[in-house]
């Protein structure tokens, strides 16, 4: 009666994962879909406490224990963190499921020991066990890399021949697996923690050669990485609803993983042999005799104020800078002179897809103001003036013609259309890809250095005492 | 190989039919959603912490509860945390229409 209970209880929270995420994937549904999903965890986690045969109750203690701490420690720090800091966070909470994975499989490994022969244990199961503890250790501890590298206290390191020694590395991790499996040698033990060691040393070769700037593509696969992980529990106590879930994500996040690159002109190898984004020796191509020309706050305030359109395009400058307040104040002064401010939005702007939108929704910037990429390019001809704030790559026009390039082939916004184009940079330093931006020497184009809050706040003075 | 498959033929279907329905759910999403969504889906692979809360409930040796206890304090930081950020980065879409 009570696993009977607990089977629909699951069904409905296998349901709910499916609903909620199609409702994610559409903007007007998203909110409630996150909720939906929430509610289906939430069940299926109080009716496996209460409902599944084999919990001991002297055991309710540790579980609720858990649960509480677990709970106040990610509330606390999903909700003091920084919008910029997002991705990080979703690093980091993925990098908790995965070690989540680990650990069953260390204890269920643990488990099938004690109750079989070490050389006769069942193939199945421990395929399944091994399974978990490889690629819930990579996503553990590939995560924490990431994460590390998008908060900056990791760099970029690659090793020589690091393709070579990655493949190696996990064609050894493979075999060692494979051969316990297969023949159920009496040191299946050692070949297990060797097989977790390598597997943890595998996480780090892997993430640490990729730039930073391909983060987010390299969590959204780890995320379906734990997917799998997850999955592999559901096998292992014939669990449908951590099944379901787990095979979800781990479809879905790589389709996802793929739509990112895509959304980049990137193909998915090319992300994770890491190819640019890193320090690779062709860095600067600078086009020769170029002369820029730079501009001050007022005069820029002037051209703002007396042109009839003027598209902002945000960058992650705006972001680091925090500046997506101030840049809103800036818009909303400029549509009280009759001036129409709309934001070019980049697929990839920030560090990742939809980050900059989150951004400006926060400083409550309405939502139809943003226009995508492909809507916003023909409308370059007829616009005044081009704001680029902290954006570099994303406006190279190299994308288009240099086919040199390493972001040849990037759909980029076409701002060198536009009438005047006015770049807010701290310096002349290139963007994540590490190359010079042709925009920057064009006639049209004026800079006006500085931080981006500092300088939007100064643009916001001078347009009020016009 | 064939016994293997054979007894486990539903769970296989179940499998496929999830791939299958994974990538019909993400097709076509704008890209304006794509954090908020790897950050749901990142919700939702907490689904493991079913898992912890099995191992740590089974647990009889000392090992096995310390273990069980921390996986479950990381399930639950996955789920709890995935949840409410992904809820944050969402309300904020949410204000003006």
């Amino acid at each position: 009666m009570q696993s009977d209970i607990l089977q629909l209880i699951y069904l409905i929270g296998a349901v709910s994962f499916m609903v909620g995420l199609k409702m994610l994937s559409k903007p007007n549904t998203a909110r409630q879909g996150n909720l939906i999903a929430a509610f289906g965890m939430t069940i299926a986690i109080i009716g496996t406490i209460f409902l599944y045969d084999g919990i001991k109750v002297s055991n309710y203690g540790w579980i609720f224990g858990g649960l509480v701490i677990g709970s106040i420690l990610g509330t606390i720090s999903a909700k003091k963190v920084k919008m910029t800091q997002m991705p990080e966070m979703v690093s980091l909470f993925n990098g908790m499921g995965g070690a989540c994975a680990m650990l069953i499989s260390a204890v269920e490994f643990n488990h099938l020991v004690a109750g079989n022969p070490i050389d006769a244990l069942p193939k199945g199961p421990l395929l399944i066990i091994m399974l978990g503890l490889i690629i819930g250790s990579i996503s553990f501890v590939g995560s924490l890399v990431a994460y590390g590298k998008l908060s900056g206290k990791v760099g970029d390191k690659s090793l020589k021949l690091q393709q070579v020694v990655n493949i190696g590395l996990l064609l050894l991790i493979l075999g060692i697996a494979g051969y316990a499996i297969m023949f159920g040698p009496q040191q299946t033990e050692t070949l297990f923690y060797a097989v977790w060691v390598l597997s943890v040393l595998y996480g780090i070769l892997f993430v640490m050669p990729i730039g930073g700037a391909d983060m987010p593509v390299v969590i959204s696969l780890l995320n379906s990485f734990t997917g799998v992980a997850a999955a592999m529990g559901g096998f292992l106590y014939d669990n449908k609803v951590m099944l379901v879930g787990g095979i979800l994500v781990g479809s879905a996040g790589t389709l996802l993983t793929l739509v990112m690159c895509k959304a980049m002109n990137r193909s998915l190898v090319n992300v994770l042999i890491g190819n640019f984004g890193g320090n690779s020796g062709e860095a600067s191509t600078s086009p020769s005799g170029g002369t820029i020309r730079e501009i001050n706050a007022g005069d820029t305030a002037i051209l703002l104020k007396y042109a009839s359109k003027v598209v902002i395009v945000p960058g992650y400058g705006l972001a680091v800078a925090q500046a997506q307040h101030v840049c809103h104040e800036l818009e909303d002064l400029l549509e009280k002179e009759g001036v129409s401010v709309k934001y070019a939005i980049h697929p990839v702007a920030g560090r990742m897809p939809g980050h900059m939108n989150v951004l400006l929704a926060e400083s409550n910037v309405s939502y139809d103001k943003l226009i995508e990429m492909e809507n916003i390019n023909p409308e370059f001809n007829t616009t005044d003036v081009v704001l680029v704030v902290g954006a570099n790559d994303v406006v190279n026009p190299a994308a288009k013609n240099d086919k040199s390039s390493p972001i040849y082939g990037m759909p980029i916004l076409e701002v060198e259309n536009a009438k005047n184009i006015i770049v807010m940079k701290r310096s002349m330093k290139a963007g994540y890809a590490g190359i010079e931006n042709e925009l920057f020497y064009q006639p049209k184009t004026s800079m006006l250095f500085g931080d981006a809050k500092a300088t939007l706040a100064k643009l916001v003075t001078e347009v009020k005492s016009l | 190989m064939l016994e293997f498959i054979n007894s486990n033929i539903q769970i296989i279907y179940l499998v496929i039919l999830m791939i299958f329905v994974g990538v019909e759910l993400i097709e076509k999403v704008p890209s304006v959603l794509h954090t908020p969504l790897m950050s749901g889906a990142n919700a939702i692979h907490g689904v493991v912490i079913i898992g912890a809360i099995i191992i740590m409930g089974e647990a009889e040796t000392m090992p096995a509860t310390i273990l069980g206890f921390i996986a479950v304090i990381l399930g639950t930081l996955n789920v709890v945390g995935g949840f409410v950020v992904t809820d944050r980065m969402l309300e904020m879409f949410k204000k003006k229409k």
